[in-house]
């Protein structure tokens, strides 16, 4: 180590308030402790010590800051037993292709063990048009399964009793749609709608910052969302109206900390529009879900997870003034990392999953979902999403991290990271409240340019080689075949699409339909609650393009600024 | 023109000829433009000037933009899997308001059996993931055709 590098380092133990002894210690051996480089960073870009000790945790209150898991401020943990009680749900997000595809699919998983369902949608569903639509051509089946109509619906949910299986659906702009077809298929199924559990996406200031699946114009867009809130705490108070949603933030560039404070804030704009409708936070709030990334660097998101829990406990307590535990306790689901996945040697990708899975766990995460390894190529065939499921039941069942409850609480490392994480999102909510909340700042255009720049400066750490991704910019093979078979969605599955619709509009009593459709008009220009009228098309057998259109005539549509 | 040392032969080129215009482009229904805008930044950094179209372009208005700013190149992301679609119909687009010299690369989630297909259409260039910045800009700089 030459004197420079010495010289940086003594700074740096000054900065982090070193243990003299540590410091001692590390000049008697300088000669053996040169370090590989002068900087270590997370994925993040966020610099990390060489040890953590005591002095890096003073601030930390046992009692207060961390507590017990079941207890207030959850940073353990929502439940005392952990895992040992209940293990987290495998939710494996699939969609392909037609409905009858998927359903398939489906029950594949549930046959080989996994515990709970997801659906991915295709491009046409998430942007509200139906399979016939010119601005459809290309997309129908391709990146989810394709529906556009009750119909599709009733095909897509065939031989699955959604009073026993709990269903995540992904879908946003158009999600008030897509929960009515969901509680009329499970109302068809006999199924009572005060059993039914499972999520809703519905996460539609995500969209507007990073996943950029949007509709209408920000506000009636965000009204939509209440209405959700307050049809479901009426008439499914075991569903999730709302899975606020970190993942699509951090996949389209964001650090961990932006990933998590943007999320949060996200989550307490929707509180705060369901209490400005005049929900009762003790009602709403507990179905509250969220949904966070879990990317490579692995003590980084664990001590993310371990944050959001925290700070969401103390907002709702202090901020909101809830009293019910259930109302304080952040219950979230956990996707791996899409974008970690690599089309060189894919196979890799396997071991990537693991580990980010694993982050999830140690995380506390509700629910998992671990990618398939072929997922940077295409769709996950048979094959790829069975090994990505086996992998999550490897870690549950072999591995015994899901026997103690937080291993990792307690750690100098963990705590301290985890202690930055939250400081660093009251940072952030600090200059998105000066802003006026967080509707404002994303038609400011805020979180938007925060996240490209740190897609940017990654982008940049990594062709510097900074940031190493094996099998990309180090350990690169020259020349190497596409090792593995991927799903082709052919484009059959358009036509058989169209024909369904068709049949649709052709059985249907099209007087009923225009008078739903008239009347969810009505009520969207009234500023009244949109669910039983949308219920009503969807009856009808009113397509989502149909629906869709109608809002779009009251709202208007939404125009991105210049960011 | 003498030649200069590495970079600054380039610069002088592009001096020479003016910059290489670049319109990236986001076709199709797909939101996700992480990967455009690093582009569209990357390509800025290195001298280029770059108009980007916002999402949900359909062909028929990217084409119009490139002739409208006049551009040397369309760089095509799309992640959907739908460039079979798309691309195609973008270069013959280009080519009937007699653009010919206009290079069209693409950028996306693209299998690696629709390659040679999609270059026999005329797109000149896939860049898959992983592909870093910098080799972006030199195909482009390789690539386009030095203007009259």
């Amino acid at each position: 180590m030459n004197a420079k590098m010495l010289e940086i380092k003594e700074a740096s133990f000054e900065k982090h308030g070193e243990q003299a002894s540590e410091k001692k210690a590390l000049k008697a051996s300088s000669e053996r402790l040169t370090e590989r480089k002068l900087s270590f960073q997370t994925v993040s870009l966020e610099e990390v010590n060489r040890l953590y000790t005591q002095a890096d945790v003073a601030r930390l209150d046992v009692d207060l800051d961390l507590s017990f898991p079941g207890q207030f401020p959850y940073t353990r943990g929502i439940h005392a037993t952990g895992y040992r009680g209940k293990l987290w749900t495998m939710r494996q997000f699939a969609g392909f292709g037609t409905p009858e595809q998927t359903n398939a699919r489906f029950k594949y998983l549930l046959r080989e063990g996994q515990t709970g369902l997801s659906v991915a949608y295709d491009l046409p569903a998430l942007m509200g048009y139906d399979a016939d639509s010119p601005l459809s051509e290309g997309e129908v089946g391709k990146c989810g399964v394709a529906v556009s109509s009750l119909a599709d619906m009733e095909a897509l949910f065939e031989g699955i009793p959604l009073e026993d299986v709990t269903v995540s659906q992904t879908i946003n702009a158009p999600a008030s749609v897509f929960l009515a077809m969901y509680l009329i298929v499970a109302e068809k199924q006999g199924a009572d709608w005060k059993k039914i559990s499972g999520t809703l996406q519905n996460d539609i200031l995500k969209e507007y910052i990073a996943q950029k699946e949007w509709i209408y114009p920000i506000r009636s867009a965000m009204k939509l969302v209440v209405d959700t809130f307050e049809f479901c705490t009426k008439h499914v108070p075991r569903y999730n109206p709302v899975s606020v949603s970190g993942y699509h933030i951090r996949e389209a560039g964001a650090t961990a900390l932006q990933e998590l404070a943007f999320t949060l804030r996200d989550g307490i704009e929707y509180v705060e529009w369901g209490v400005r409708a005049g929900l009762d936070i003790e009602r709403f709030v507990p179905r509250i879900s969220f949904f966070f990334n879990a990317h490579n660097d692995f003590f980084e998101e664990i001590a993310k997870y371990r944050a959001a829990r925290r700070i969401w406990a103390r907002v709702m307590r202090d901020h909101f003034g809830a009293k019910n535990e259930r109302t304080m306790q952040l219950r979230f689901h956990t996707q791996t990392a899409g974008v970690s996945l690599t089309v060189q040697q894919p196979i890799n990708n396997i071991v990537r999953v693991a580990i980010q899975a694993l982050a999830g766990v140690l995380g506390g995460t509700q629910s998992l979902h671990t990618d398939a390894y072929d997922e940077a190529l295409a769709l996950p065939t048979d094959k790829a999403a069975l090994i990505a499921l086996r992998t999550q039941q490897i870690i549950a069942e072999e591995t015994g991290v899901a026997n103690t409850v937080d291993p990792l609480g307690g750690s100098y490392f963990i705590e301290a990271l985890t202690q930055k994480m939250e400081d660093g999102a009251r940072a952030y909510f600090d200059r998105i409240d000066a802003m006026g909340g967080m509707v404002e700042a994303v038609e400011k255009g805020f979180p938007q340019r925060e996240i490209q720049e740190s897609a940017y400066q990654y982008q940049k750490a990594l062709e510097r080689g900074d940031q190493t991704i094996v099998g990309v910019n180090k350990y690169a093979m020259e020349d190497q075949p596409q090792e593995v078979p991927i799903l082709i969605i052919d484009e059959s599955v358009r036509s058989h699409q169209i024909e369904r619709l068709e049949q649709t509009k052709a059985r249907r009593d099209s007087g009923a339909v225009l008078k739903a459709l008239d009347g969810l008009r009505k009520v969207a220009e009234r500023g009244k609650n949109t669910m039983p009228m949308t219920m009503e098309a969807v009856r009808a057998y009113a397509t989502l393009g149909e629906i869709c259109s109608a809002l779009r005539d009251v709202y208007g549509v939404y125009e991105e600024p210049a960011i | 023109m003498p030649l200069l040392p590495n970079g600054k032969y380039f610069r002088e080129c592009e001096m020479n000829r003016g910059m290489i215009r670049v319109l990236v482009a986001k076709p199709g229904l797909d939101g996700h433009d992480r990967g455009a805008k690093v582009i569209a930044r990357a390509l800025r950094d290195a001298g280029m000037e770059v108009i980007y179209t916002g999402l949900r372009q359909t062909p028929e208005m990217i084409a119009a933009a490139a002739l409208q700013e006049d551009v040397d190149a369309v760089g095509v992301s799309i992640l959907s899997g739908a460039h079979n679609t798309l691309c195609p119909r973008i270069v013959s687009l280009l080519r009937e308001q007699g653009m010919n010299d206009c290079l069209v690369v693409l950028g996306g989630i693209v299998p690696q059996e629709d390659i040679p297909k999609l270059k026999e259409q005329g797109v000149a260039e896939i860049f898959l993931p992983g592909t870093s910045t910098q080799e972006i800009v030199r195909f482009l700089r390789e690539n386009v055709r030095p203007r009259e």
